[in-house]
């Protein structure tokens, strides 16, 4: 039959002894794991934003101008580059791609800016995803353009058939994605290669990418360094190339990324003081029951446990407290231009993350007990 | 009624020789500094005695005589400054925190002045907790721990808090704490200075008891005059110092042989 120890009933007894102390501590693991949770899971937000176009285009390999940082942020490049890379041994396809920044004037007044993302959808390169309203075939009728659900209001638009400027054509709005969002906050506007260029005013012999698509069983290294012999003024980064870079540029090179995670880590050290502050007046408060433990026979080994168990409660109630309101936020984030994401991983971390909390914070109590006089039982 | 007489009057540091059963703890000229520096002081100077299995000693001697901390010597709680102590055969001097620990659980029991119950726990957690240290754990443990308080006569108490038991229950649930675990010796701090005059001398009925067992050995340190009457032998400590030892006479009874002859006549 199972049965609880006795270090584990001891434990959870001297954590709901003191109902306020628990409270406290758990007010503090949940403000901790909250931070935490919010804080990383936009940075996930943001990583995922800012590699969604990289990890959904067709290409094992980018072909693009020299220091492009980011898929926004790109020069463009001769359109001949793309028969370059189709001349290249191994190589199956070479799809072109458009993108930049510009002007969207609003059918309500004023403007503002969009990513422009022009590709050719027989192409197969880059199409809009997660359409949940209209078609993508549609991106074949004159002036047709597809933009996200959550950019509406952002762009003055109602929904689909809308109408607006940008730069000196007009667009209408054929279909509506959900989730495909930017981490700079600016909508991506879909539309054809040809219109893209139109839109951006490009000259008919520039693109801004072209995505190769390397043949099965091809040493794509060797293709790599093939295209990059022919094109010395371009760059040719592989998929995973491109998207470290992108997330480096945007998390790291920005301060973005950094501001996050140090939010994060504010918060762990945030909660570890306070657990640490209430476990340590907890064992305080039960110093002689600590001694008498002792003077009973019981090894350091054994109080030591009694300790980390009350941590290991303690993280176990706040995480799933702190979870709950995670969550809820999450939720609540989900159709904003920043959503937060909570992935498995992210809360597996965060409960590691809780449990070496309180161990820390268990730290200084055990430290207390380490010094007892077990003389102090003739004393009480 | 006294049922102790006087023995002959012997040096300072006495005791040594068993009487009636084994000796299962030996001190020999302990010797005991407490402080640093010119706050330095000997709380005892040369403390020899033996405890024998199927006795209660009593020490007794005037506040700041020395009792608790040598009672803390022992106990295995403190080590002496100079001596030599052996607890069931094992020396006990020059040992670790940690070995001291583990011959405390194995062959030491104690009972508190202030009892000394975790207040979270029932009355047979706390017996059990004693147990659990030991790493006795699971129904056996449970078994033990019942039984010992059965055996205080708290049977129907097994459930319940500290604080839902009268101090006389409380010290009984140390009683039976001291007692699960089958120690050689147990040492008992002013077991009834807490208590009022009808659950100290059950206390004291109790110990008195326990100590019949000739696998153990009770002392019991009080100030108490109440107590005297249930003493095999009595230590007399002073400044430091074992000044005296009385020893019930041969064929004298102590309180509890008579309230049991008592019994046995008035059944008969």
């Amino acid at each position: 039959m199972f049965r609880v120890a006795m270090t584990l009933t001891l434990a959870f007894r001297n954590l709901f002894h003191d109902r306020v102390r628990l409270s406290v501590t758990l007010i503090g693991i949940l403000f901790s794991i909250v931070l935490v949770a919010v804080q990383l899971g936009l940075y996930l937000g943001a990583r995922g934003m800012i590699i969604a176009m990289i990890d959904r285009a067709d290409g094992d390999l980018w072909i693009m101008a020299y220091g492009t940082k980011n898929f926004e942020e790109a020069q463009p490049i001769r359109a001949r580059e793309r028969y370059v890379a189709l001349a290249t041994p191994g190589v199956v396809s070479a799809i072109p791609l458009v993108t930049a920044f510009t002007d969207w004037r609003k059918p309500t007044g004023g403007s503002t800016l969009v990513v422009v993302i022009g590709a050719d959808i027989e192409d197969g390169g880059l199409a809009p995803w997660n359409v949940v309203e209209g078609d993508v075939s549609a991106l074949g009728v004159r002036d047709a353009v597809i933009v996200d659900k959550t950019y509406l209001a952002e762009l003055g638009l109602k929904g689909v058939g809308d109408t607006a400027q940008v730069g000196a054509s007009r667009v209408r709005v054929v279909g509506l994605t959900e989730g495909i969002r930017s981490f700079t906050v600016t909508p991506f506007i879909f539309t054809t290669l040809t219109r893209a260029r139109s839109l951006i005013d490009m000259p008919s012999d520039n693109i801004t990418y072209v995505l190769t698509k390397v043949a099965p069983g091809a040493d794509i290294e060797k293709v790599r360094t093939d295209i990059q012999a022919k094109l010395p003024d371009s760059e040719v980064l592989t998929r995973a190339e491109f998207r470290a870079r992108s997330i480096n540029h945007w998390m790291f090179s920005t301060g973005a990324g950094v501001a996050l995670i140090g939010g994060a880590v504010l918060g762990l050290i945030v909660g570890t003081v306070i657990v640490a502050q209430t476990l340590y007046s907890s064992t305080k408060d039960h110093l002689s029951e600590f001694a008498t433990l002792r003077a009973l026979g019981s090894s350091s080994g054994y109080i030591h446990k009694v300790i980390l168990m009350q941590a290991g409660l303690s993280a176990v109630f706040g995480y799933v407290l702190g979870m709950s309101i995670a969550l809820t936020i999450v939720y609540l984030s989900e159709h904003t231009a920043l959503p937060i994401i909570m992935s498995p991983g992210l809360a597996a971390l965060l409960l590691a993350l809780t449990f070496a909390m309180c161990a820390i914070s268990a730290i200084s109590a055990i430290g207390k007990v380490m010094r007892i006089d077990p003389a102090m039982v003739f004393n009480r | 009624m006294t049922a102790i007489a006087t023995a002959q009057e012997e040096p300072a540091s006495t005791g040594t020789a068993p009487v009636d059963g084994s000796v299962v703890l030996e001190a020999r000229d302990i010797v005991k500094e407490l402080g640093h520096g010119a706050g330095k002081v000997r709380a005892l100077k040369g403390v020899s005695l033996a405890l024998n299995t199927g006795e209660l000693t009593l020490l007794m001697g005037p506040s700041g005589s020395g009792k608790t901390t040598l009672l803390s010597i022992l106990g295995c709680i403190l080590t002496p400054t100079q001596g030599t102590l052996k607890v069931a055969g094992r020396l006990a001097t020059g040992l670790t925190p940690e070995a001291l620990a583990r011959l405390r659980r194995s062959h030491v029991g104690f009972i508190f002045q202030s009892y000394n119950l975790f207040p979270t726990l029932t009355a047979e957690e706390n017996v059990r907790l004693a147990l659990d240290v030991r790493g006795e754990r699971g129904s056996d443990a449970i078994v033990h721990a019942q039984r010992a308080l059965h055996q205080v006569g708290l049977r129907h108490k097994l459930k319940s808090y500290p604080a839902n038991l009268s101090g006389g229950e409380q010290q009984r649930v140390a009683v039976a704490r001291s007692l699960v675990g089958a120690p050689s010796v147990i040492l008992a701090d002013e077991p009834t200075a807490a208590l009022d005059s009808e659950n100290g001398l059950a206390v004291m009925a109790l110990l008195s008891q326990i100590a019949k067992d000739k696998s153990r050995a009770v002392l019991a340190v009080t100030h108490d005059p109440r107590t005297v009457p249930f003493a095999d032998r009595i230590l007399r400590i002073e400044d430091g110092l074992i000044v005296g030892e009385e020893r019930r006479t041969e064929g004298v009874e102590t309180v509890h042989e008579l309230a049991r002859n008592r019994k046995r006549k008035a059944n008969a």
